[in-house]
């Protein structure tokens, strides 16, 4: 008699206390779904990144638990806003300070290609000085669009080579 | 009718030295530069004038500057000059009001020194207000505020060797050095001149559909892709 299998999770009893699986999907999996970002509001795109934050939208449904306030806790920089010439170095030092494996989002049409502001005082495109994961379209893009970017953000985590790059970086 | 409406003629007793400035809305003195701080003292003091609203500055340009057409004749650029010299490039902007009587009033001064660094004296005695709006005219015009406390860029970064509100600077600005040196060597980039391709984005005003009045170039026919097409001359 053939029984369907109603075992849902793991059994100890069957497999033992051993799991196997491959690295990469274990650190991937760990990093994808806890990527606390490090909120660079900058101009109204920060507004639209405290609604992603509060309660209707909710971030942490996906992980990204808490916004972080110090570069050292943090996974994921959102630059949400223009990034003048003044502020950018700040930008940059901040990004410096977070610790690997780091990501960033550009948030709106001006941190991704100085937006409507062409002028001599802001940068165009924080992509000049940081390494940009994903774009995000609007000006300021709806929550719906940075909760979009964050899970593009982690099917690219999940595809990461993670334990090649720990290796490497040793 | 404003509860002072009879100010210009009070201060003009007062002060000779001051002119009716042509205004299109309130009250405005022209009023020599050694002259400033005592009307501006009396104002305050006298006429309830006790909120500084905003400081702001004119660039005449080529306008008044001497940089003459070169047209016209020896004795015509002579007297250009002569009128340059009573009339300076720059020119700084008071807005007070009155808490009391709710009315404004225009105080224009013509700045003194040479075209290239001038100066007014500072009015931040008498309203701390000018405190940032001294500083911000400063980094935007270049104009020196004699006797203000800290007298230091407040939007572009220190070392910013430009006046970016001065009729010779481009919108799209100049290629200068990154403001970091640290921040610099890690990136190697510099600060660049933004991409102006189609003229400057502006919002077309009259219209009222706004997605045809968001700021956009004005001119479409050619990007950063495609060339800008050559006038036929």
């Amino acid at each position: 008699m053939v029984t369907p299998n109603s075992e849902l999770a793991y059994n100890s009893k069957i497999e033992g206390e051993v799991v196997v699986t491959r690295a990469d999907a274990v650190i991937n999996w760990i990093r994808s779904n806890s990527v606390w970002p490090m909120p660079m509001g900058l101009a109204c795109c920060g507004i639209e990144l405290m609604g992603v934050g509060g309660s209707r939208f909710d971030i942490a449904r996906f992980g990204s638990e808490v916004m972080r306030f110090s570069p050292r806790q943090s996974d994921c920089m959102i630059v949400a806003g223009t990034v003048t010439y003044k502020m950018a170095s700040v930008v940059r030092r901040i990004y410096d300070q977070m610790a690997s494996p780091k990501w960033v989002i550009a948030m709106g049409a001006c941190a991704s290609s100085g937006g409507m502001y062409r002028s001599y005082a802001t940068l165009q495109g924080v992509d000049r000085i940081l390494p940009v994961d994903v774009y995000v379209s609007g000006c300021p893009p709806r929550p719906e669009a940075l909760l979009d970017a964050l899970m593009t953000l982690q099917n690219k985590i999940r595809k990461e080579p993670a334990t090649r790059n720990l290796l490497r970086a040793q | 009718m404003p509860a002072n409406a009879d100010i210009l003629p009070t201060l003009q007793a007062q002060f000779p030295q001051a002119s009716v400035r042509p205004s299109a809305d309130h009250p405005a003195l022209d009023v020599p530069a050694s002259d400033l701080l005592a009307l501006m003292r009396t104002l305050r003091d006298t006429h309830g004038y006790d909120l500084l609203t905003d400081v702001t500055a004119v660039d005449w340009g080529a306008q008044r500057a001497g940089r003459g057409t070169g047209a016209s004749g020896s004795v015509a650029l002579s007297a250009a000059n002569a009128e340059s010299a009573a009339q300076p490039r720059f020119t700084a902007v008071y807005h007070l009001y009155s808490t009391t009587a709710h009315d404004y009033l225009r105080v224009a001064v013509a700045c003194t020194g040479d075209d290239d660094a001038p100066s007014v004296p500072s009015v931040t005695s008498l309203w701390a207000a000018a405190d940032w709006h001294e500083r911000e005219t400063y980094d935007m015009f270049g104009i020196r505020f004699e006797g203000h406390p800290d007298l230091r860029r407040i939007l572009m970064w220190e070392g910013y060797p430009y006046y970016p509100l001065r009729k010779e600077f481009p919108l799209a600005g100049i290629e200068t050095e990154w403001p970091d040196a640290d921040v610099a060597a890690e990136t190697r980039i510099s600060v660049k001149p933004a991409p102006m391709a189609g003229g400057p984005f502006v919002a077309s005003s009259g219209t009222m559909n706004l997605s045809e009045a968001e700021p956009r170039a004005k001119d479409e026919s050619w990007n950063e892709v495609s060339e800008k097409p050559q006038s036929p001359a």
